[in-house]
């Protein structure tokens, strides 16, 4: 199989590299990068035009929901919304059923990906810190990275009680793999279904403070400077969780974050039409928090842009706001978001999102990274960055539909993905 | 454009009005235990009038109340939406009296049929005896008026306008041709 | 003057003349409920669901009464929310009932937004009877309607509104109302008790009765549930009623008459004494009689529209 790109504008951020070139590939190995390749019996050839050919991206926060809640999303269908969105590589979470906290379903889930679509997308587990993701005894965590899982979290709950977030922490250590916390003190956010704020107020709403989740990251800071641990903090929201770790690492490499694209795109404002699709958790904030999370973004502070990927059903979310789950779907809108909120804007430029949706995750997860050289494997996204499109959520290939953003007009969309020798189109 | 014919004038509008106040005290043989209750918005000034004018014969003060028969209307909800209540106002027991019912046109008898509905659920009066300034005919409902200022007989097409100094610039009835365009 | 809603979700954002509207017309009302006769033909043919997710025997018989009085065909229906969440969704209830071929629908929930929520899945008028600690826009409507006929206006009038601000709807509502027909307004509690924020609403905020009753010339005085004390929302109703309790002897501090409304079922003697209850500058039963009429003007002018 020789696949030909012509003219694509290849962005190599291992050794800085922003250029037009063709790019020959040949059962998926990047055979030959050059202009005017002109080769014999190639298979494929596709123009671009210019068009970024970047390192494949990776989600590193997706609720793939199989095995156990398989009516909102699959294996299958969530790696279709990531191919569509863009994405060679996801982390699938661990709050399935049963969750992620035996190797056996590490392998289970990592076998199964590889039969859709040809593996085409790599699916990580990350697995539960703890059994049953209780937040009481470890999960075999060696055993679990030996299964093939990348990383730990209990997402969707938080690792409470400072003891076992300190032993889970020494204990990583000897593993070499991070510790992702989902930063929420349940004692300040019980009950509450929306952002502390005016809006909270003005509706009635039962408020979740914000300090709920930089509280549970002043603390894992400290615990991961004391046991010198790898520590990422999931989904942070808040200005304050930001301002925390912008401190935080200032004194250590170790300490790492990322924020998903609705929290830097909406605010609690948009919580007054009781859309079930604007609850999730961490809630949307106010405007100084989008504000501060962007800087956090343009400074660093912030290394990775995750979804926090989140399907729930179309009845699950008809309901009234106060019952309805957390979390919407992201990964069909991510790059879209992303470049229409952050780099039309200026607050990014295209290698900085390139480094927070393919270097840094790969980076703070330990996977290896991806060159776009001669010899090396094809695992490519390409972007068409001044695309214009409308978000129409009949048209995800998530099982779920559950997005704020259906009818937004976007800039920027994924226009094919190349991995592990498969090539995808976005249509 | 409509057309536009004067049936009664000022003058006449005022001898009606003394005619129908000297039946209604012929009929029941004095004021005694009679009292007069107006269908807003027209018959309330009606009701004030002969009021007035029954006061001047009798040299006695006369029960009023008006009547807003919104609530009590059959066709409320073919209206694209609701009138303003005014508002029922009748201070004393229709218990036991003989009440005078006083609206300006008689048309179909709906609004009469409405208001003796409302009536008949604030007590028990002895009689209620009907009095209209106009009947054009048209009724739909077994409804007769006991007192009648004038007959004018009318086309579905026409409408009575009964003017009063106290909405309007004077005393008058008219009849109006309302030019239905389209057919 | 058509109202601009179809439905009655809640005050905020209602302009002031639909206020004024919805006011002017119970005045209609109070005066049929003073006949022999208290019920009028309007509703006739009409069928209202009472969908009450949450007991409230006051809310729903005040409904009801003013249901019947309007002639309208009535159906109650109660559920508590731990029945909802054994299986059938809102969506599924409301949809089932107005299969039966129902014109309105009053509903009381625990949910905020339950109401706006409502009138997104179903095509019947919807009046909220109080969604969580969003709105109860009858409540305030009678408050309105109350302070309306005490004081002759209700522009520039100081109205206090004393308790639990947070866990209620009455207060929001109120606040809304309020501030669209021209009063100012205060809360006071315990600051647990107070919503952050709400000042921005543009209301003041005392945590002291003594300066509130200096201040108003109203107090609406919440109901105080002991349960809060649950979560540490404040230490004790004896300390509460210490602190913040109307009494007669506070009353009598500010040198001038305060009229005091409560919106019921009263604790006596925790958040409101005995005989400031039922002194002669009490509305508490006059808001009970002009509920009824509030509701009957509410469901004539939404209920009779084409």
């Amino acid at each position: 199989m020789k696949l030909l790109l012509k003219n694509g504008r290849i962005i190599e951020p291992s050794q800085k590299k922003d250029f037009v070139s063709d790019i020959l590939i040949v059962n998926g190995i990047i055979e030959k990068i050059g202009s005017n390749i002109s080769e014999e019996k190639i298979d494929q050839t596709i123009e671009l035009n210019g068009k970024i050919v970047a390192p494949g991206f990776i989600d590193m926060h997706v609720h793939l929901r199989e095995p156990g809640f398989e009516y909102k999303e699959t294996i299958e269908s969530g790696c279709s919304a990531a191919a569509t969105g863009g994405f060679t590589a996801v982390c699938c979470m661990p709050n399935t059923n049963p969750p992620i906290d035996e190797a056996s379903v590490v392998n289970w889930i990592v076998e199964r990906s590889k039969h859709v679509d040809g593996g085409i997308i790599d699916v990580y587990p990350i697995a539960a810190i703890t059994k049953n993701r209780e937040g009481k005894e470890l999960s075999p965590m060696m055993e679990l990275v030996d299964a093939g899982a990348v990383g730990f979290s209990d997402d969707g709950a938080c690792v409470e009680n400072a003891e076992v977030m300190r032993r889970a922490m020494e204990y990583s250590t000897m593993i070499k793999k991070p510790i992702i916390q989902h930063p929420e003190d349940i004692s300040l956010s019980k009950g509450g279904v929306m952002n502390e704020g005016f809006v909270s107020t003005s509706l009635g709403m039962q408020p979740i403070p914000s300090i709920a989740e930089s509280i549970i990251i002043a603390r894992d800071v400290q615990l991961a400077e004391y046991t010198q641990a790898q520590y990422h903090a999931a989904h942070v929201s808040s200005g304050k969780s930001v301002e925390i770790i912008r401190t935080a690492k200032k004194k250590s490499k170790q300490v790492t974050c990322e924020v998903t694209p609705h929290h830097f795109t909406l605010t609690d404002e948009d919580v007054r039409s009781f859309d079930t699709n604007t609850k999730m958790n961490p809630p949307l904030r106010n405007q100084d928090d989008v504000e501060a999370l962007k800087e956090g973004l343009k400074d660093g502070t912030i290394d990775v842009i995750a979804t926090d990927h989140a399907p729930h059903s179309f009845d699950e979310k008809q309901v009234e706001f106060m019952v309805a789950p957390f979390g919407i779907v992201g990964l069909e809108t991510a790059i879209g978001l992303a470049y229409t909120e952050l780099v039309k804007t200026g607050y990014l430029d295209i290698y900085q999102l390139i480094e927070k949706y393919s270097v840094n995750p790969r980076r703070i997860l330990h996977l290896l990274p991806i060159s776009i050289i001669e010899g090396e494997k094809a695992n490519l996204t390409i972007l068409d960055p001044d695309f214009e499109w409308v978000v129409d959520i009949q048209k995800f290939k998530s099982k779920s539909k559950n997005s704020p953003f259906h009818g937004h007009k976007l800039f920027g969309k994924a226009f094919a993905i190349i991995n592990n020798g498969r090539i995808h189109f976005v249509d | 454009m409509n057309q536009k014919s004067r049936i009664i004038d000022e003058k006449g509008f005022e001898r009606t009005l003394a005619r129908l106040a000297h039946e209604i005290l012929e009929r029941n043989k004095g004021a005694d235990n009679i009292a007069l209750v107006g269908i807003r918005t027209r018959g309330e000034f009606l009701t004030k009038r002969l009021a007035k004018i029954i006061q001047e014969i009798e040299h006695k003060e006369m029960q009023m109340g008006f009547l807003d028969i919104t609530l009590y209307r059959d066709d409320l909800r073919e209206k694209p939406y609701q009138p303003i209540l005014k508002g029922t106002e009748i201070s004393f027991d229709v218990s036991g009296k003989d009440i005078i019912l006083i609206d300006d046109v008689l048309f179909t008898g709906r609004t009469v049929r409405a208001a003796l509905d409302e009536l008949v659920d604030l007590g028990r009066p002895d009689s209620i005896q009907l009095a209209v300034l106009v009947d054009r005919g048209h009724r739909e409902l077994p409804i007769r008026a006991d007192f009648v200022g004038k007959n004018i007989p009318t086309s579905m097409e026409e409408k009575v306008k009964v003017m009063m100094k106290e909405l309007d610039s004077e005393d008058g009835v008219y009849l109006v041709k309302t030019e239905t365009g389209g057919y | 003057m058509p109202l601009l809603s179809r439905h009655l979700l809640g005050l905020e954002g209602v302009p002031k003349d639909d206020i004024q509207l919805i006011l002017d017309t119970a005045t209609s009302f109070r005066e049929v409920l003073e006949r022999p006769i208290k019920k009028v033909p309007t509703l006739q043919g009409k069928t209202i669901v009472n969908l009450f997710f949450e007991s409230s025997t006051r809310t729903r018989i005040s409904f009801e009464l003013a249901e019947r009085r309007l002639s309208a065909d009535v159906v109650n229906f109660s559920a508590d929310m731990s029945s909802l969440k054994k299986g059938e969704t809102l969506k599924d209830t409301a949809r089932n009932i107005e299969a039966m071929k129902i014109d309105m629908v009053v509903m009381r929930h625990a949910a905020s937004g339950a109401a706006v929520f409502l009138s997104k899945v179903i095509n019947a008028i919807i009046i909220n009877a109080g969604d969580g600690a969003h709105e109860h826009p009858t409540q305030a409507l009678l408050d309105m309607y109350s302070i309306r006929e005490k004081h002759g206006t209700i522009q520039g009038l100081k109205v206090c509104i004393v308790g639990d601000i947070s866990h209620s709807r009455v207060a929001l509502s109120n606040i809304y109302g309020l501030k669209t027909m021209g009063a100012r307004i205060a809360v006071c509690g315990p600051k647990t008790l107070i919503p952050r924020f709400i000042e921005q609403i543009g209301i003041e905020i005392f945590n002291n009765i003594d300066d509130a009753i200096k201040w108003s010339d109203i107090l609406n005085v919440l109901r105080i549930q002991l349960e809060r004390q649950d979560r540490a929302f404040f230490p004790s109703l004896m300390e509460y009623r210490k602190y913040f309790a109307v009494t007669r002897e506070r009353l009598d501090k500010a040198d001038k008459v305060i009229t005091i409304m409560h919106p019921g079922p009263i604790n006596r003697d925790v958040e409101l004494s005995a005989d400031v209850a039922d002194s002669a500058h009490s509305l508490i039963l006059q808001q009970v009689l002009n509920g009824v009429a509030i509701r009957m003007a509410v469901l004539y002018l939404l209920g009779t529209r084409s």
